[in-house]
Order: C-alpha cells, then structure tokens, then sequence
C-alpha cells in the first residue's frame, strides 16, 4: 500500500508540470504588459521597463516559466499587487473558508446522493422511485446560484430566519452556531446539484448490479432483502460510484465560486473572480494552481480507498 | 431512423423536454419579430415595474428596462452561445478523440495525457484562468466554456474509436490500403456517433448553465447587451427589495435547461441497447406470478414419497407484447435420497425450470403463469416472499454453473459461507466459523483456514466450484438444485466435482436436482432422467432405460450426438433444424419439424405424455427396438 502511494507521488510529478505549464501558459497569452496594468496609462516607459526588470519579465518565457516554478516549490507564489500581502498567505486564509464550505457540501452531498440512489434502485418505479428522480431532475436542472437566491428569499426575506451573507455575524458572532447559522444555505445550494449526479449514477449502477449472478446467489441462499441491497448489491455498486465521486469534488469546488459569490462567503473563489476583476495575475495563477494541486491530491486519496475497497485492483 | 424518433415521443418525459424546448427555441428565433420594447431602453422612472403592469408584462429591471423584451433577446444569446460552444467542444473533442483512438501509439498517449491534465483542474478554474486571460467577454467566455468541455468529448469517443480501430471492417479498410483520412469519415465517424451525440446532449445543458455562469460572474456579457446569467447578475443586487427581476431570468434558465435533460435522457434511452433488453430492471426479490394463477385453486399433490412435486409448471419472459415460453406445463417430482436429471439443449428450459421452483427467475420479464410445486406438502407458488425466504437456501439450496460470476467478487469466502448459515439460524459467529471449515474439509479443500480469508478472483475454478458446494450444503438442505455445475470447468476437474458431489449423496442421503446438456455426466450421477426441448419434458425414465432404449426421437437424436468413450469410431449425428422459438404457440408436436419419424397426423394435435414400460413418452410414433 504504501509503495503504491509513493509511486502515485511520484508519477503525479508530470501532471503538476503540466498544470503549472498550462496555467502559465494561459497567464502569458494576456495582451500588454502588467507593468502598464499595474502603474496606470500614465506611466513613463521608464517606469514601465523598470517594473518589468523588476518583475522579472523582461526575460524569455521559459525562463521566466522556469523561474515562478522554482518559486512554487519553495512555497513563494509572489505577491499581490492589488491586497499588497504574499499571495500564498492570502490563498491559505480564503481556503480555509472554501473548504468549510465545500467540504461540507461534499459530504451532504455524497451522502445523499448515494442514499437518494439505492432508495430510487430498490423501489424502482416505486412512489419514492419517483419522487427522487423528480427532485433529481430539478437538482441538475438549477443554476446554483439562482437556487442559492431564491433561498436567500425565502429564509433571509420571508422568514428572517437564517443570514444571507458572510461566514460570521459582524457583531457578537463567531461561535460554532454562528457558522453553522451562516453555512446551512450555502452548503445545501451547493450540494444540491451535485446529490442529483450523484444519485443518478448510484440509481443506475445499483441497478445494474441487481441483475448480476452473484445477487441472484444471494437470494438463492436466503439472504434477507435489504441485506442483499445493502451488503451485496451497494458493496460492488460503490466501486464504480467512488471515482466519480472523485470527480464531484471538483464540481463542488466549481461551484462553490458562484455560491461563495452568492452568499459573500470569504472563499477563494470570491478571491479569484475578484482578481480577474483586479487583473492581479500573480492571485489568478496561484489560486488556480494552489487548487488545482488539491483538487489531484484528493483524487489520490481517492483512488487509494479505491484500491482499498476492491481487492481485485493488483497493486502493481 | 424514424424509430429512434418514435422512441424518444413514447417517452413521455423526453416529449415534454421536446415542447418545452421547441417553444423557447421558436420563440427566441422569432424575437426580432415581436412587438417587444427595445431591450436596452433605460426608463428609470418607471423602474422595479411588478410583472402584469401596463406596458410592462413582466415588469422592468432597476434601469426601467422592459424585462420581457430583455428576457427574450437575453434567451436567444444563451441558446445560441451555449450551443455554439457544444458544438465547438463536441467537434474539437470528437475529433482528438478518433484520432488518439484510431492512430494508437504514441499520438494516442500525446493526447490523452494531455487531456488528463486538462481534467486535473476543477472545470470552473481553468474558464476562470482562460477568462483571466483573455479578458471578460461573451465571447471569451464562450471560449473558456468550449475549451474546459473538449477533454469530456475526447474521453468518451477514444473509449469507443480504440476498440473500433480493432474491429475487423476497420482493419480490413486498412489492409485494402485506404487512405486514413477516408476510414476516418467513412468508417469510424458513423460509428461513434452515437457517443458523440450523447456527449452533447449530456453536455449541452451544463454549458448552457457554466455560460450563464460566467456572466453572472460579471465575467461573461457586458453591458448593456445581457444574457440570462448576466441578467440575474445584475438583478442580485436588488434581489432583496424586487426578487421578480431575478426570479424570471433564473426561471428561464431553468426551464432550457432541464428541457434539454429531459431531451437528454430521452436520447440517451433510445440509444442505449441496455435499456432495450430491459437490463436496467430490478429484478424483484421473488419471481411474479400471474394473477389467474393467484386466483385459481392449488393443485392437489399425488407423490407420498417426494421431496418435492412439480405439477403443471409453466414460466414465461414477458417484455412488452412478446411472451416468450420458457418452460411449458413442466410436471414431474424428486424422492428422498434420489438423483434426477434435466438435460436438453441450451435454450430448453431446463434452468429456467430450476429457478422458478424457489421463484428466482429474474421478473421483470420472468412470470410463472400456470402450475405447482410442493415440498412436503406446502405450496410454494402462493407464498409471500418472507415464506420463500426462509425455505431458500435452508431447504432448497442451489450450486451455480460459474462459481466465478455467481460468488460475490468482494467478499470473502469465509463471509459468504457464514452467511449462509447466519441467514438462518442464530448462534455465535465462531461456531459458524467452524463449521465452514468443516464444510470446506467435506469439500476436499486442502487448507481451509486460508480459502476462507479469500476473495473468488484468487481461487481456481475447481475450488470455487467446491465453494459453491459448500455454501449450498451449509444448511442441511432437503433438496440441492445444482444447475449445470460442471458446464464450465475443466474435464478434469469437472471429475472431480462429480466425484465430490456423488460421495456427498452417498454419505449424506441428499436429494438433488441435477441440469446439464451431458448425458454422459447424467450416466455418472443421476437415478432418473427427465429430458427437455423447448420447454417441455419429452421423456422420463430411469438413467439406465433412457440411455440404453430411448423412444423419443429427441432423446436418440441427442444420444447420436454426443461421443462416448470406448465405442471406437463412430459418426455423430447432429439434429437437424433449429428448436421451436419460445413465442410460437404450440398446436402440433414442439419437435415435428426436425423428427426423423414425423408423420401428418404429429403436426395436427398437441401430443400428451403418456407412460410407455417404465419411461413416459410425449411421442405419437415412439421408438420401438425389435
């Protein structure tokens, strides 16, 4: 198991080249110079060449490439123009707050996604069968955001009951139901749309393993019903279901830039989309590959449970 | 073609997406045409207008702006940018895709690898980076929406163009010397439209929305020119005070969006053989049974000495309109301590017959529609499930043809041993432990307490095989159904098995149902022999009488054809013509179109089972030595 690990680790050395290349790679396609962004129209060249050279960029692009990369390892993702603070510090405290978020959101919506789906494969065509495919289908159907408004509508404006924005309460807030006041909209508009692909996937797969031998093997020995659901059935079912659950995380971290928008939420997203507004490249570049690197190393982790749970994988 | 259509309308769900869809398209394609206010007057006296007021259907946005007219104008941008950029996906990623697919190699690795890093971003982070760079705009964002949903297409169409590319029509163009360009288009395209056709219409409606997306970011369209996700964009701000000006472009995306899954699904269905075959059915825990029979009144037992009495049994598959008969007013009963067999061709209806006696025969489609089947004088055919339940495994238990398919892949053997005890009887996990082990050493396993920890894919056929043995002896059975348990395994080890399975018999005194094509395995094995074709038991009779004097033609067609050791050299006779299809009703002998003693009178009348010595025969015209 661990040597699996370590040669997972090192054959992701590839893949965060290509990430770094491609983001970099993308940075450098921005037309004009961030010299001019940065120091206004008004700038003497002068001045513009001197930022450059001291941005470095008066270099040829690989080198320069060559150059952030060195720095990433050692930690140093530059600094940010527009917040005037180190990009990683400020990276750090805005994950922190999307991960709250996301990571919750990610566990609503593992859980009843994969719980939406076998009620919906054991009572196919049921009443509940039903009712779930119908929630679902609204679910992959609704933007996000607009869920996240319309909540915001409904329990902050009809009802005044929970708060529509922020993480903490300004005044007196900061305690643990505090946040839990601030996340319950957030984390289920986020959530919901994942629980639809989620169940959707646990449906059909759960019931194509219905139809396998080994479940009729069940049966024929006597195996109680929600046994044969829950230990035969779902126990082959979420070795096809776990890498896709992989891939929601992203969707969940996709979301929650919109939902983080939504709700004011202090997360990285509201960060980048802010840069971009800000044009501070160097707070795009390292955002993006910050997440990125977490986004793959999560994917490790998945695929570790994965062998884990399917002891068929040979762990060449 | 028009199938496909036909299918997508009888959906009734698929239909609904249609209208829906097919309304907002007309009306977005008609948009310059209607008697709309300009969308981007600005009238800020007249701003926040509720929906209904005059001149105002829907009301105004927070610039007086008719929300109708910037609805309609602002649908039409949506559609046309989200399609746009499925279409540039769909074509980019169709098209890395064959190549990789087609071309192997090192083309192949090139390009998914990169493919792969594209998909190591989450999908909004690398839009979010492409509209970094290229600055906010429609168009870019349509742009960055394309490129993040080209690894998707790529994916999906090298999946199934890698497997084309073997296929034999596409080696075959090969070798003639095509060009690669011509198999390409010609060849491989066709083929992989259909995936590609489900990509996109999977992926169509997520780009709809990632659009929308980024316009709602501030990202996408600038003003003044909105499309529905700049439109709610804008709205927010005031979503607190006037929540209709964000309610009514949200709504709309909604509505596009889950008409094309709608659509989606529908496409997906029509295309997908596996929901044909009704695949995608749960089976029900207890096969169905038809309610005339549940209705009629049991069938009385006659056999004083058997372990169980099938009378009249009659199963069929049913999908849609076709009824398939899969076993026809079967009859017969196994004694205590005895061995019968069932033996017929694939196809006969010799397992169907053993699944439906516990009602597992897979329903949908399955149904038992006619008959009875007791054991010791309690009917099986009108039980509720937890009834049934309490009888599988504990008095009738069952061993599989492929113990590799038929054992669970991820558990070990030690769980599914024990579990077929802890189905039935209470008691301490160790004493079934131990008892598991014992069943193994019954089995001839040479090191239990290894096998039991385990898993299927790590044991040979044989010793799975003797798993499947074991299993089905955990509970002292009454009956063992043993459905073709040699079929497929090795000659040798299929000896084996036969070996283990007769010394049980012996020590034991079980009762057992044994089906296989082989009547040289029944010779081993079995004290009687039922033999079946197309559903029907066409002959009865001792093992020894049936081998040695057959009087169905069936049953000496069947012995022509199958070799025995030590006859010297002769020539096999295979049956000529193909079985009766298990639609057709019958009317007339099920085997008078491939008998070599048919005679007019054989394809005018149904032909009973009548007792002929010691055998009974379903023939008009028996086979008579002289």
């Amino acid at each position: 198991m661990l040597r699996y690990i370590v040669r997972r680790l090192i054959s992701m050395i590839p893949v965060f080249i290509g990430i770094t290349a491609i983001v970099f790679l993308i940075m450098s396609l921005i037309p004009g110079d961030p010299a001019t962004a940065i120091l206004g129209s008004y700038a003497t060249p002068e001045n513009v060449a001197n930022l450059n050279a001291k941005l470095g960029l008066d270099k040829p692009l690989v080198q320069r490439y060559l150059i952030w990369l060195g720095n990433l390892a050692q930690g140093d993702f530059g600094r940010s123009f527009s917040l005037n603070r180190p990009v990683l510090d400020e990276i750090l405290e805005r994950f922190n707050a999307t991960l709250v978020l996301s990571g919750t959101a990610y566990l609503l919506c593992s859980f009843f996604g994969i719980l939406a789906g076998l009620i919906s494969a054991a009572r196919q065509y049921e009443i509940s069968d039903k009712l779930i495919t119908f929630t679902v289908l609204i679910g992959i159907s609704v933007p996000s955001f607009f869920l996240g408004m319309m909540l915001i509508v409904f329990f902050t404006v009809q009802l005044r009951w929970l708060p529509a924005s922020g993480m903490f309460a300004i005044y007196g807030g900061g305690d643990f139901v505090d946040l839990l006041r601030h996340l319950i909209m957030p984390a289920f508009a986020l959530s919901f749309v994942a629980t639809g692909v989620i169940a959707r996937l646990s449906r059909s797969t759960m019931l194509e393993v219905l139809r396998l031998e080994y479940i009729r093997t069940a049966r024929a020995k006597g195996v109680k019903e929600f046994r044969v659901i829950t230990r035969h059935a779902f126990r082959s079912a979420i070795v096809t279901i776990l890498p896709v659950l992989g891939l929601q995380a992203g969707f969940v971290l996709s979301g929650s830039v919109y939902i983080e928008i939504v709700f004011q939420w202090p997360g990285i997203g509201r960060m980048l989309v802010d840069a971009i507004l800000t044009r501070d490249i160097l707070l795009v570049q390292g955002g993006v590959v910050f997440v990125a690197f977490c986004y793959v190393f999560f994917n490790l982790a998945v695929d570790v449970l994965q062998l884990w749970l399917d002891p068929r994988i040979t762990r060449r | 073609m028009i199938d496909f259509i036909r299918k997508i309308v009888r959906n009734r769900l698929a239909g609904l997406g249609l209208i829906v869809l097919f309304s907002i398209f007309v009306l977005a394609i008609l948009t310059p045409l209607l008697p709309l206010a300009p969308p981007n007057e600005i009238d800020t006296p007249n701003r926040f207008l509720l929906p209904f007021s005059d001149n105002a259907l829907l009301g105004t946005d927070h610039l007086g702006r008719d929300l109708l007219s910037r609805l309609l104008w602002g649908t039409q941008l949506s559609l046309a940018v989200g399609f746009v950029a499925a279409f540039i996906a769909g074509f980019f990623g169709s098209l890395l895709g064959i190549v990789a697919g087609y071309m192997g190699g090192r083309t192949d690795s090139l390009i998914m690898r990169s493919v792969d890093i594209l998909m190591a971003f989450p999908y909004i982070l690398l839009a979010l980076a492409i509209v970094a760079a290229l600055g906010p705009g429609l168009l870019n964002a349509l742009i960055a929406v394309a490129v993040v949903n080209i690894p998707f297409f790529a994916r999906n169409v090298r999946g199934v163009a890698v497997t084309l590319a073997q296929a034999d029509f596409i080696q075959s163009a090969r070798l003639s010397g095509r060009s690669n360009i011509s198999i390409l288009v010609f060849e491989l395209l066709p083929n992989v439209a259909s995936v590609i056709i489900i990509a996109f219409s999977t992926t169509v409606g997520w780009m709809i929305l990632e659009t929308a997306g980024l316009s709602f970011l501030g990202l996408g369209s600038q003003p003044p020119q909105a499309d529905l996700g700049s439109m709610l964009g804008e709205a927010r701000a005031a979503l607190i005070t006037n929540p209709h000006t964000s309610i009514i472009p949200g709504i709309m995306i909604f509505l596009i969006v889950m008409g094309i899954n709608l659509l989606g699904d529908g496409i997906r269905d029509a295309l997908d053989p596996r929901l044909a075959k009704g695949q995608l059915e749960k089976p029900s825990p207890l096969t169905r049974v038809s309610d005339s029979l549940r209705k009629s009144p049991p069938i009385a037992g006659t056999a004083n000495n058997a372990v169980m009495e099938i009378n009249h049994l009659s199963t069929n598959f049913e999908v849609g309109e076709v009824v398939n008969k899969a076993v026809r007013d079967v009859s017969f009963s196994i004694n205590s301590g005895e061995c019968l067999g069932l033996v017929g061709e694939s196809g006969s209806g010799k397992s169907v017959t053993a699944l439906s006696l516990t009602r597992l025969v897979a329903s949908p489609p399955g149904v038992v529609v006619s008959g009875s089947v007791r054991i010791s004088d309690q009917e099986l055919i009108n039980l509720p499930y937890e009834s049934v339940r309490a009888i599988r495994g504990r008095r009738v238990a069952y061993i599989f043809q492929d113990p590799l398919t038929s054992l669970h892949p991820l558990h070990r053997i030690g769980q599914q041993l024990t579990e077929a005890m802890s189905t039935h009887s209470r008691g301490a996990n160790s004493v079934f432990i131990d008892r598991a082990k014992h069943l193994l050493g019954e089995v001839r396993i040479p090191n239990p307490e290894r096998v039991m920890e385990a898993y299927p894919h790590q044991l040979s056929g044989g010793m799975r095989q003797r798993i499947g043995i074991a299993m089905a002896l955990a509970n002292d059975p009454d009956l063992i159904i043993a459905d073709e348990p040699t079929t497929a395994l090795d000659v040798t080890v299929q000896a084996q098995i036969l070996a283990i399975l007769n010394d049980l018999r012996q020590q034991r005194g079980l009762s057992v149902l044994f089906i296989s094509h082989d009547l040289n395995v029944m010779a081993q094995i079995c004290d009687r022999v039922a033999v079946m074709y197309a559903g029907e038991i066409v002959e009865m009779g001792r093992t020894l009488d049936i081998l040695e004097h057959p009087k169905h033609p069936y049953t000496v067609g069947l012995l022509a054809c199958s070799p025995q050791i030590g006859q010297g050299r002769q020539n096999l006779q295979p049956i000529a013509g193909m079985p009766l299809a298990g639609h057709e009703s019958l009317n007339a002998c099920a085997f008078a179109n491939r008998c070599s003693r048919v005679q007019p009178v054989c394809q005018k009348q149904l032909v009973e089972i009548v007792d002929m010595d010691s055998q009974s025969v379903r023939c008009l015209f028996p086979v008579v030595e002289s």
